[in-house]
């Protein structure tokens, strides 16, 4: 019993894989957890998967509460980090003096703008009815050339001190400051979640809309505001590409990373269809994502081949998690353990135990 | 409620060929705008037929994405794809032994492998079309960096040929300044849009496989109740994309005689956006094979609009995302008004 809780347990598959990826670079080469520090700040494998993935973790918990609330996903989130990110670097640029002050009111000024981008696309998709994905297309389409013009001309640069220090390390602090940002958007996310009915609320219109309209909550608010939240962390992941890159890319920055957002919930655990959802299974999701990235490089598989590896590899996990794949193993474990041992019926128990194929597969093999 | 009201909307159009009667008087008036601005561009046969010509595969991908669409599912790999065949046909073609038969068919097996591969995920195994045809997306974008990086001229002399073939209308063309008459010219690949429209449209509108996808699209538990084959409707509908992106593929270095990283890139959310111009609803059950070129080249007028004003290339992004906008409220409210029964606005919305 105890056995079948863990299988059933939601963020036991990207955990798993997680184990499995870390195994992988350990086997490669014992230093995987080696830290070194230079100048101050600890650098390493991990302190780099945690720098690198800060903005795609940000993104995928934005993007785990608009799956949840409106049954689908906005593949405009990249494009909108672009845009605000880009309204970030033109309130700086335009500043006599850069201060600590200006760098905030520039972040919050982008904050805004995320927040309008936010409510557009909510009101899209809350008030006019319109599937998520073809609302948040219009953005899609449009947004690397809007935030060009915002530009005003190819990658302006951020060269001072402030932003450089938000992008990598400030001295005294031995952690890289993305890192930092991505741990307090994380915690103050979740007391958000807590104190507030936001998680039940979104899970609610999420499962039946008409359902949670007759116990009272408004469906056209709730997608409203997550989609304004996702505005909100859409700004926040600009503003630490931005600081990263220390230049405004207009075309490449934060490129398909809306893809790779949908993928961590996806790869969470958490249904694409809306309904109930887990931040952390995301959060560990997008974390797999980048620790694969990063595992196939360090494999030495060729930049131009990871893409097909990475593909591989997500089918390989849908299928493990697919619900029809997991019943069709365990019939067929079924029905092997019922040739060789003889017995023909088994209790109807026996069903979970075999949830996760290839293992059972093997203690199978053990009984014959 | 007046039976005759009821009765009324009963013979009412459907949604389908409502939508697709605002895609095509949106197209008929923006090209009537270009045509009046622009009458030196526009007013030529040779500008029409160049939009079917140049985007012969953009037209073609379209089509593959509105048969999923309407079958209630997405397909992002479809770009992918088409760049991938382009790919694997330029490096077979430039091997010494290839022949162009032999690249059709090639073109051909790879599209429906991706679709069997796609479409047995989707179906049988009930994964997410998005997160499948993601990975698809990858797959194929990494095989075909794999195979080849740089890009690759076709310079077999069957190919040329081909590639170099041009079907010449000469009833129909325009004078040119020194008064020569110049008669209209279009590609192979124009004419392959044109039949694959025309067997779609049939397909789709008699068939058993047409109406069984209609009905796997508008609600697949009624489907299910009513003895269609629901899983197999959807792995086919994948196929036939697959091997529609196959054919694009095929096209596509049929237009342009080159395999290259970049080609068809980003062609998936282009052929999304005009399919849902052109009436599709991306809900599923909602669509029409001959409203989503519509949508295709209402999208590619606009561009050539702003080209020929002469504007910054950027806005032709924007001006794309504003129509599709426009075009969204517009399906969207239309939708609802139908719904609500007539144009009756009081009462509660209909939520679903």
């Amino acid at each position: 019993m105890n056995k079948m809780k863990i299988w059933n347990y939601q963020a036991f598959l990207p955990l798993l894989v997680l184990a499995v990826l870390i195994l992988i670079n350990l086997l490669k080469g014992a230093d995987y957890f080696s830290i070194s520090i230079i100048n101050g700040a600890i650098y390493g494998n991990i302190p780099n998967i945690l720098f690198g993935a800060s903005e795609l973790v940000i993104l995928a918990i934005g993007m785990t509460l608009v799956t949840s609330s409106s049954g689908g996903q906005d593949i405009s989130v990249g494009v909108a980090a672009t845009i605000t990110s880009s309204v970030f670097v033109r309130v700086v640029l335009n500043a006599h003096e850069v201060t600590l002050m200006t760098v905030v009111g520039a972040f919050l000024v982008s904050c805004l703008v995320g927040i309008a981008i936010g409510a557009f696309n909510g009101t899209l998709v809350a008030i006019f009815n319109v599937q998520p994905m073809v609302a948040t297309l219009i953005l899609f389409t449009a947004g690397r050339s809007i935030a060009f013009l915002i530009d005003g001309r190819l990658s302006p640069i951020l060269a001072n001190r402030i932003t450089n220090q938000i992008g990598s390390v400030i001295p005294g602090v031995p952690v890289q400051t993305p890192i930092l940002l991505t741990v307090v958007f994380i915690i103050l996310f979740s007391i958000l979640l807590k104190i507030t009915n936001l998680k039940l609320y979104a899970q609610c219109v999420g499962i039946n809309q008409k359902a949670a309209r007759l116990n009272g909550i408004n469906p056209v608010i709730v997608k409203l505001l997550t989609y304004i939240i996702l505005g909100v962390c859409s700004a926040v992941a600009g503003f630490i590409a931005v600081t990263k890159a220390g230049r405004h890319d207009s075309v490449n920055l934060l490129r398909f990373v809306e893809m790779d957002a949908i993928l961590a919930v996806a790869i969470g655990g958490n249904a694409l269809s809306g309904g109930k959802f887990s931040i952390t299974g995301s959060v560990i999701g997008a974390y797999t994502i980048e620790v694969l990235n990063r595992t196939l490089l360090r494999l030495e598989v060729g930049t131009e081949t990871i893409k097909a590896f990475k593909a591989v590899f997500i089918i390989i996990l849908m299928i493990l998690a697919s619900p029809v794949a997991r019943g069709t193993a365990a019939k067929a474990v079924q029905w092997i353990r019922a040739r060789c041992t003889g017995i023909v019926r088994l209790p109807a128990s026996e069903k979970a135990e075999a949830s996760e194929g290839s293992e059972v597969d093997l203690s199978v093999e053990k009984e014959v | 409620m007046e039976p005759i009201n009821t009765m009324k909307r009963r013979e009412a159009i459907s949604n389908s060929n409502l939508l697709l009667l605002i895609a095509a008087v949106i197209f008929v008036l923006m090209y009537g705008i270009a045509m009046l601005c622009y009458p030196r561009s526009f007013f030529q046969y040779q500008t029409f037929f160049d939009l079917f010509s140049l985007n012969a595969a953009l037209i073609i991908i379209t089509l593959g994405e509105t048969i999923v669409m309407i079958g209630g599912g997405i397909d992002i790999s479809i770009g992918a794809v088409t760049g991938l065949v382009t790919m694997c046909c330029a490096v077979y073609l430039e091997s010494g032994n290839g022949s162009v038969g032999g690249s059709i068919l090639l073109a051909l097996g790879i599209g429906i492998a991706f679709g069997i591969m796609q479409g047995f995920l989707i179906a049988y195994l009930e994964i997410q079309p998005f997160i499948i045809t993601l990975a698809g997306m990858f797959l194929a974008n990494g095989l075909l960096t794999t195979i080849h990086k740089d890009p690759l001229n076709v310079t077999m002399p069957h190919f040329v040929k081909l590639r170099d073939a041009v079907i010449v209308i000469p009833w129909l063309g325009t004078m040119n300044r020194l008064g020569n008459f110049i008669p209209v010219e279009i590609k192979p690949g124009a004419l392959v849009v044109v039949v694959l429209i025309i067997i779609l449209s049939v397909f789709l509108h008699w068939s058993r496989f047409g109406r069984n996808l209609y009905a796997v699209g508008g609600n697949s538990q009624s489907a299910l109740m009513l003895g269609i084959n629901v899983k197999r409707t959807k792995f086919f509908s994948f196929v036939l994309c697959g091997l529609l992106s196959g054919i694009a593929g095929f096209v596509f270095i049929m237009t342009t005689g080159a395999g290259n990283v970049g080609n068809a890139s980003g062609f998936e959310m282009k052929a999304i956006a005009g399919s849902i111009i052109g009436g599709t609803m991306l809900t599923g059950g909602v669509g029409n094979p001959i409203g989503s070129p519509i949508g295709a080249l209402t999208l590619l007028t606009i561009n050539e609009l702003i080209r020929a004003a002469g504007i910054n290339s950027n806005f032709q992004a924007i001006a794309s995302g504003l129509l599709l906008c426009l075009f969204i409220v517009l399906q969207n409210s239309v939708l609802w008004l139908r719904r609500t029964g007539g144009f009756k606005l009081k009462g509660i919305p209909n939520l679903h």
